[in-house]
């Protein structure tokens, strides 16, 4: 997921070519609040015509506390918005308090349950709510940490390690698990550091997370070969696309792999296990045929 | 619609700054290195969106680094909100 | 010094036998920091000279003194690679009575050599030079002030022209080794403050880029020279400017040593990329006609394997025996790709004059495998159309066009594209790529051209390509 600037048109414009699974259009802490107008005019065009292609788009709109969420929230979901991300989220109920303010806009256009939500877990007390918050919803697809202002929470600060960020983290993806919700790291701001980055990455793919947030493009190939799939997930993704091939060959419907039945999502899957693998050059689309 | 002088945007490339003065009619002044490719183009972009948001009577002074149609439509939406203190969405 | 050829400008040029109508030529090797080209002609203005044509390898925009001198009538034509700022946007206007002719940098060299380029006089700039004349472009003592390195593109000069002056700001003692213009052809020498500022030769042209959007397309245009089919052990490689190009070098790098892949020679403009590649061992010769930073050039100076060679030798379309026949891979930039696959690098989509035609067509033509690396915009400037504004490198000579939007690789090299395809790169049709930008830009309106031809683009082998007509505001 890869963080731009809603102020930048020029950015705005390019930040697909990169190949990000999402981008994030930011109209909180990187727009001056002199600009929110401004900002969130943009955003909402940007949406309306920019052809995004398969990218999932996420915008992080203001705290509603401020004068600004709301109007965020109507801009977002009437330029068509994947996904709203709400900042410094503490509470389940500010999730249903955004619910509640989509909802508004959703009626309004005759598109109820089109966008969903992603909380930012920004806060100590967000830590200890965070499986309230990641279940407090349908329309919640994830929950991703903001260190900054967690680590200034518990007044510490952040180091290469990430140390103070451990019980943040694991409990994001615990809770995320809990909910069947996806869960996204912190970003890394040192762009110049690509080993820490990489180091980083690794850590957070052990702990389970689904994702990075990046602030560059330069970060984005890191991430996709830390989380480009291992030679084990590869084989098996493979012995289960031959399964399909033999039950259709017999013209069997039943697929089963070492005896016992694969249903349809081990299977989409395992497509997509290949296909991640062919992008990282890991397999060669012959072996794969 | 009382126009007071606003602007929104940048200088920054990929961006436009727009200028927005009282004045009789619409009138677009558009500085920009696309002008001879594009030069028609944006100020179709620019009058159709003073048009859309009802204004009638405003100077526009535009000064274009690469802009796309989407970002033009939101920076001169952005001047005219700022110029008249009504805005497009609810409060 | 018995013999010696030091004399003030003003006498080397009485002496030359200069008239009025007459050729002179320039190098371009201090690229944004000449000094030389301003020099001289504020000194052929002074002494009366009219109606001269100023023929020289490039010319960049540090000589918008020049728009003065066409005015008043002592410039009346010029020939050059390039043309950039201010003079080239007054000559798109109009300015000049009869049209530039623009050559590649080989085309001009077998120009000169066949004599169908005549020059009178040559007044070529060098780093260092000796009392009889023997020059280079490498720093011969601790006076030394302008290095550029190589003197390919002055090196057909010193050699057909009918009188040579060398101008230094380093007069060495005899004998100036190893040289590069031989004192043979050198009648006068002459010392000034100085030839250029050698911290301006990596201007210009060359960036060493941070945009993203440039390292995606290095990293994209390395992918497919890998994957190209012509990535072995013995390759040959050359790049163009932009930054995109000159990156490119860095990322096969890895490939290179994973592979055990040794590059048998790097070709052209020689960058510090090249020179780190070739001091690591993963490439063999250095053959530089121009050194683009200071790295190459004081690597030029000192390595037996990096070697100068003059234009002719280095991009001539008729002498077999140039370097580029033996090229494998290019790896150019452009203004503007067209549907047919042809380039443009010298004229912008505002119609105005802003680039140079440089080793483009003749690289393309002859290598192995010519990749062109553009973004599909800049900002609103679309750089792949239906049509180029100007035709400088035909589309036969281009395979693979690398763009952020997908590659896209001329028909008739098919077994490329198979190829790419299997590495899993992203290979569009061309013309898919075009109505990409168009959905993102709009249609342009048509350029406000004129019926006055003020340039004329000669190809390398000495025919008429195409015809630049003035702009009009």
């Amino acid at each position: 997921m890869m963080f731009v600037p809603g102020n930048n048109p020029g950015m705005m414009a390019d930040a697909h070519i990169y190949g990000p699974d999402s981008i994030m259009l930011d109209l909180e802490d990187s727009v001056t609040m002199a600009e929110k107008d401004a900002a969130r005019l943009l955003v909402y065009n940007a949406l309306k015509s920019i052809d995004y292609g398969d990218t999932e788009m996420v915008v992080r709109i203001n705290p509603l506390s401020t004068p600004y969420g709301k109007k965020d929230v109507e801009a977002v979901v009437k330029a068509g918005v994947d996904v709203i991300r709400m900042p410094k989220t503490e509470t389940a109920d500010e999730v249903r308090e955004l619910e509640a303010e989509i909802i508004k806009v959703e009626t309004e256009l005759g598109c109820v349950g089109r966008t969903r939500i992603m909380a930012a877990i920004e806060s100590a007390l967000g830590i200890v709510n965070a499986f309230e918050i990641a279940s407090a919803s349908d329309r919640m697809m994830g929950i991703a940490l903001g260190a900054e202002d967690y680590s200034a929470n518990l007044k510490t600060q952040r180091t290469p390690g990430g140390a103070e960020l451990l019980l943040a983290r694991e409990t994001i993806v615990v809770a995320a698990r809990a909910a069947g919700i996806a869960c996204f790291d912190t970003v890394y701001s040192n762009l110049d550091d690509m080993e820490t980055f990489r180091k980083e990455v690794e850590l957070i793919k052990t702990l389970g997370f689904d994702g990075k947030s990046i602030i560059n493009p330069r970060q984005i190939e890191v991430v996709n070969e830390v989380f480009a799939p291992s030679q084990k997930d590869i084989d098996k993704a493979l012995r289960i696309i031959a399964a399909i091939k033999e039950a259709q060959a017999k013209g069997s419907g039943v697929i089963a792999v070492n005896g016992k039945m694969v249903d349809r999502p081990v299977v989409i899957r395992a497509e997509r296990t290949v296909a991640l693998a062919i992008a990282s050059g890991i397999l060669d689309k012959e072996e794969a045929l | 619609m009382e126009i007071k002088n606003a602007m929104a945007g940048t200088l920054e490339s990929g961006d436009i700054l727009i200028q927005v003065e009282p004045g009789k009619g619409l009138q677009v002044d558009l500085q920009s290195s696309v002008s001879a490719q594009f030069g028609r183009q944006i100020k179709a972009v620019i009058t159709d969106t003073l048009k859309g948001l009802g204004v009638e009577n405003a100077s526009i002074k535009a000064t274009d680094k690469g802009a796309l149609d989407c970002t033009i439509r939101a920076r001169v939406t952005a001047a005219v909100v700022r110029a008249t203190g009504k805005d497009v969405w609810k409060d | 010094m018995r013999n010696s050829k030091v004399v003030s400008l003003e006498e080397a040029i009485r002496k030359s036998g200069l008239k009025d109508g007459m050729t002179i030529s320039f190098h371009h090797h201090f690229r944004g920091g000449d000094k030389v080209v301003n020099l001289v002609v504020d000194q052929l203005a002074r002494m009366g000279y009219k109606n001269l044509h100023l023929a020289a390898s490039s010319l960049s925009d540090v000589h918008s003194p020049l728009i003065e001198h066409i005015k008043n009538g002592v410039i009346t034509k010029i020939s050059t690679s390039g043309l950039r700022g201010e003079l080239a946007n007054e000559i798109s206007h109009g300015l000049m009575k009869e049209p530039v002719i623009f050559r590649s940098h080989g085309g001009r060299g077998s120009a000169i050599a066949s004599g169908e380029l005549h020059i009178d006089v040559a007044f070529l700039g060098a780093s260092s030079c000796d009392e009889l004349g023997n020059a280079s472009g490498c720093p011969r003592s601790e006076n030394a002030k302008s290095i550029c390195g190589s003197l390919g593109y002055a090196l057909p000069d010193a050699r057909y022209a009918d009188h040579v002056v060398v101008l230094t700001d380093d007069l060495v003692a005899y004998p100036n080794v190893p040289k590069s213009i031989s004192a043979c052809d050198v009648e006068s020498v002459v010392v000034v403050d100085s030839v250029g500022d050698s911290s301006k030769i990596s201007s210009g042209a060359i960036r060493d880029s941070k945009n993203p959007r440039d390292i995606l397309l290095a990293k994209q245009a390395a992918k497919v020279i890998i994957n190209s089919g012509y990535f072995k052990d013995g390759f040959s490689i050359q790049t163009g400017t932009g930054g995109a190009s000159l990156a490119a070098v860095k990322y096969i790098r890895e490939s290179m040593i994973e592979k055990g892949i040794k590059a048998s020679f790097a070709l052209g403009g020689i960058t510090a990329h090249m020179v780190k590649l070739h001091q690591e061992g993963l490439i063999g010769k250095l053959i530089d006609v121009q050194s683009f930073d200071k790295v190459a050039a004081e690597s030029i100076a000192s390595d037996q394997d990096h070697q100068e060679v003059s234009s002719v030798e280095y991009a001539s379309a008729e002498h077999k025996g140039s370097a580029v026949h033996a090229l494998d891979i290019v790896i150019l930039s452009a203004l503007e790709v067209d549907v047919n696959f042809n380039v443009n690098v010298l004229v912008g989509s505002d119609g105005i004059i802003r680039g140079a035609v440089g080793g483009h067509p003749d690289t393309a033509e002859d290598s192995a495998l010519s990749i062109i690396v553009c973004p599909l915009l800049r900002g609103r400037i679309p750089c792949v159309v239906p049509k180029v504004t100007t035709l400088i490198t035909p589309g036969k000579s281009v395979d693979v066009v690398v763009t952020e939007y997908g590659i896209a690789v001329n028909p008739a090299r098919h077994e490329i594209a198979e190829r790419l395809v299997e590495a899993g790169l992203k290979v569009v049709d061309i013309n898919d790529l075009a109505a990409k930008a168009k959905s993102i830009i709009g249609e342009p309106d048509a350029l406000p051209f004129g019926n006055k031809v003020v340039g004329i683009v000669v190809d390398r082998h000495g025919d008429v390509l195409d015809e630049i007509r003035n702009i009009e505001d």
